[in-house]
């Protein structure tokens, strides 16, 4: 089949495009550290008993080391516990989070910060706050009649 | 001396077409109220709920207007070019389709007015809607199938009593499309089958909300091909006769349909990037094949452009760009679907960020996916389906797109771009400070963040104003073709150019494409799907409004 010269290079020029940007992705993903939430960890739970299953059944931040937290946190609908979270600036957070009832959303605007909770499955992603500020948390997968109700703040201290 | 069109079938493409307008008028009021309550300008009355508006325009633009408007152009196209007619089996199997999907729709539509179903158009389990709904969706699915199977009768006749012929392009792109079809509704019909209608009826109690997903991302995705592949059939074939000049490659515009096909539905994952519970490799593996997908668009865009600069030239135009000039702006039958391709270029280049992996995490969910696909489906696709309605109600009818009426046609158009370019532009705008999509006015309790999104939002407002304006100009302009002066209308389709090579026959070997077709979709989804099905507790279902 003839492809004319002009198109030939029109269409090196785009795959070319195409193969650096699966490069870029692909290697900041798998040697960089910068993958999709939930990367490297994957189990799952009964979402009718998560209140009684660990570490749901007492959903708060600790420390786990130095500027170091993790967030076990449970969506529901129309909000997020534990209520209130407050970690210093320079911290490092893992969000650890499931849902007790429906699909949810878990976005922090202005990071990176974005991910889907689902009922039966645990996600996970980290953040390094620096600036000091109150930070929302809102669910953006629509949940309901109260689901532009449902977010919480996280304050960076 | 313009071929008549045949009278039986120009009444069945005239049903879909209408039947089309109809939802997407009902849609776009739905749109614009949507629009105005989000940027806090009204309150709904009589206890109509926001996400109960969302769930209507949702069901009935992306599933309603589409399919029946699509399956009213690919009969048109195969009535036309497969031999004049449809055969009786194909127009039984036509009006059986509209029929299901009718019933399906007015179903849908009862069952969202009643608040049964305020699921969205995704009804991501575990919300669980009234089992009806389902069923209507099942009813819309099945008579898609039903028209499906129209398309390949018609098609296998011709091949029959034409054996040895290469088959006209445009039946080819429409056999393709639906072909797509068939594979990717499968995932959906076996969701709503198999999980959702028995767990709905209280059959079972539960639902694997991961395993449902998957499955409808499986159809999610191969969708928004379902729709953009009919708009390339009236770019490749429709438009170069409209400013008479010839199709740049009957070959190269094959391969393209044949690579949509194949790689539009292995892909689905890059709508579940952001999800637990798929491994990263099988993501970023669905992330590749994404990419491979922007492929024939990179051919669709040269040959169009080609096509344009050929017949530009041959009509004197000199320079680098002289040709723009040679083109018939003034007539609606180009200046739309032109438009629409215009805004393909951004809306493609917008879906390559949604699908780069990691990087979605930025606009996850956020109204700058909905702005993205305002922009392909709702721009390139809508403007390019009004362009076609503008000489294929008259083809069908037996009457002329006057001057008048192509003025009329012209504003609607001009209108449409314009408020889309507030309302996408702002939804893209918002959508990078994170602003959530699918949400009802609220301001978080008056968090600083989503005071910013504010003036985006009256922007959406303005925008959902000024398309309503233009789908009631499109409505007019329809009740105009319907009352139109008989006459003859030209039924546009592009001749090849002679200079273009021979087309090799491979591209209709059907076996083969769908046999290669059916392997990318085990290696995509094999491995993945047995996790999920064995993995993991179901959910019971909510209703949560």
């Amino acid at each position: 089949m003839h492809i004319h010269r002009l198109e030939k290079i029109w269409l090196t020029f785009g795959v070319t495009m195409l193969v650096v940007f699966l490069l870029v992705l692909g290697l900041s993903a798998f040697t960089m550290g910068m993958d999709t939430p939930g990367a490297g960890h994957s189990h799952s739970i009964d979402p009718a008993k998560v209140d009684k299953t660990p570490p749901f059944d007492k959903p708060e931040i600790k420390r786990i080391g130095d500027k170091q937290y993790e967030a076990v946190m449970v969506a529901y609908a129309f909000g997020y516990s534990p209520a209130t979270l407050e970690v210093p600036a320079g911290s490092t957070v893992r969000f650890t989070v499931t849902s007790s009832d429906v699909v949810h959303g878990f976005e922090i605007p202005g990071t990176n910060v974005n991910m889907m909770v689902l009922p039966g499955e645990i996600n996970q992603v980290s953040h390094t706050f620096d600036k000091p500020g109150e930070y929302l948390i809102l669910c953006n997968e629509y949940c309901g009649i109260g689901h532009q109700m449902m977010f919480t703040k996280l304050v960076v201290k | 001396m313009i071929q008549s069109f045949d009278r039986k079938d120009g009444r069945l493409v005239l049903a879909h077409l209408l039947f089309a307008y109809a939802a997407l008028f009902l849609g776009g009021i739905c749109g614009m109220l949507q629009s105005m309550v989000r940027s806090g300008s009204v309150t709904l009355p009589a206890g109509i709920g926001y996400y109960q508006l969302l769930t209507a325009h949702g069901v009935l633009m992306a599933l309603v207007f589409t399919t029946f408007f699509i399956i009213g152009f690919l009969y048109s196209g195969m009535s036309r070019t497969l031999g004049g007619a449809l055969t009786g089996v194909s127009r039984k199997l036509g009006w059986a389709g509209f029929a299901l999907m009718g019933a399906g729709t007015a179903l849908g539509v009862v069952m969202v007015l009643l608040n049964k179903a305020t699921v969205l158009y995704t009804f991501y389990a575990p919300l669980k809607a009234s089992p009806y709904f389902y069923i209507a969706l099942v009813l819309l699915v099945v008579g898609s199938w039903l028209s499906g199977y129209g398309v390949f009768a018609q098609y296998r006749t011709w091949r029959r009593t034409n054996r040895g012929k290469l088959s006209p392009l445009l039946a080819f792109m429409g056999v393709v499309t639906m072909l797509m079809w068939q594979i990717a509704t499968l995932g959906v019909a076996a969701t709503v089958l198999l999980q959702f209608i028995p767990w709905s009826f209280g059959w079972v109690d539960t639902i694997n909300v991961l395993l449902s997903r998957t499955l409808f991302w499986y159809f999610g995705h191969p969708l928004v091909y379902f729709w953009l592949m009919p708009a390339y059939m009236c770019w490749y074939v429709i438009v170069p006769k409209i400013i008479g000049g010839k199709i740049y490659s009957d070959a190269l515009a094959r391969l393209s349909f044949i690579l949509l096909l194949l790689f539009s539905i292995p892909v689905g994952f890059h709508h579940q990037l952001m999800e637990p519970g798929i491994a990263p490799f099988w993501k970023f593996l669905q992330v590749v094949l994404t990419f491979m997908v922007v492929v024939p668009s990179l051919i669709t865009a040269f040959s169009l452009f080609a096509t344009f600069e050929l017949s530009g030239r041959a009509r004197g135009a000199t320079g680098l760009f002289g040709w723009l000039k040679k083109l018939p702006w003034r007539d609606v039958r180009f200046f739309a679907p032109f438009m629409g391709m215009l805004v393909f270029i951004p809306a493609g280049a917008g879906g390559l960020v949604n699908a780069s992996n990691q990087m979605d995490a930025v606009v996850h969910n956020t109204l700058w996916v909905t702005g993205h696909f305002h922009l392909t489906v709702a721009t390139s696709v809508a403007l390019t389906f009004f362009g076609i309605g503008y000489w294929l109600i008259p083809v069908v009818t037996g009457r002329r797109l006057t001057a008048r009426l192509n003025r009329i046609g012209i504003l609607q158009v001009v209108l449409w771009c314009v408020g889309m370019l507030f309302m996408s532009g702002s939804m893209h705008g918002s959508g990078l400070l994170g602003d959530p999509r699918r949400t009802d006015y609220t301001t978080y309790n008056d968090s600083p963040e989503s005071v910013l999104w504010m003036p985006y939002h009256v922007a959406m407002a303005i925008g959902g104003i000024i398309l309503f304006l233009s789908l009631i100009v499109l409505m007019c302009a329809v009740v105009g073709l319907l009352r139109a002066p008989r006459g003859e209308e030209e039924y546009p389709i592009g001749e090849v150019i002679d200079t273009a090579e021979k087309t090799p026959r491979v591209f209709e070997r059907w076996g083969l494409w769908v046999a290669i077709s059916a392997a990318l979709i085990v290696i995509a989804y094999t491995l993945p799907l047995i996790d999920m099905i064995g993995g993991g507790k179901g959910s019971p279902g909510y209703k949560m409004w």
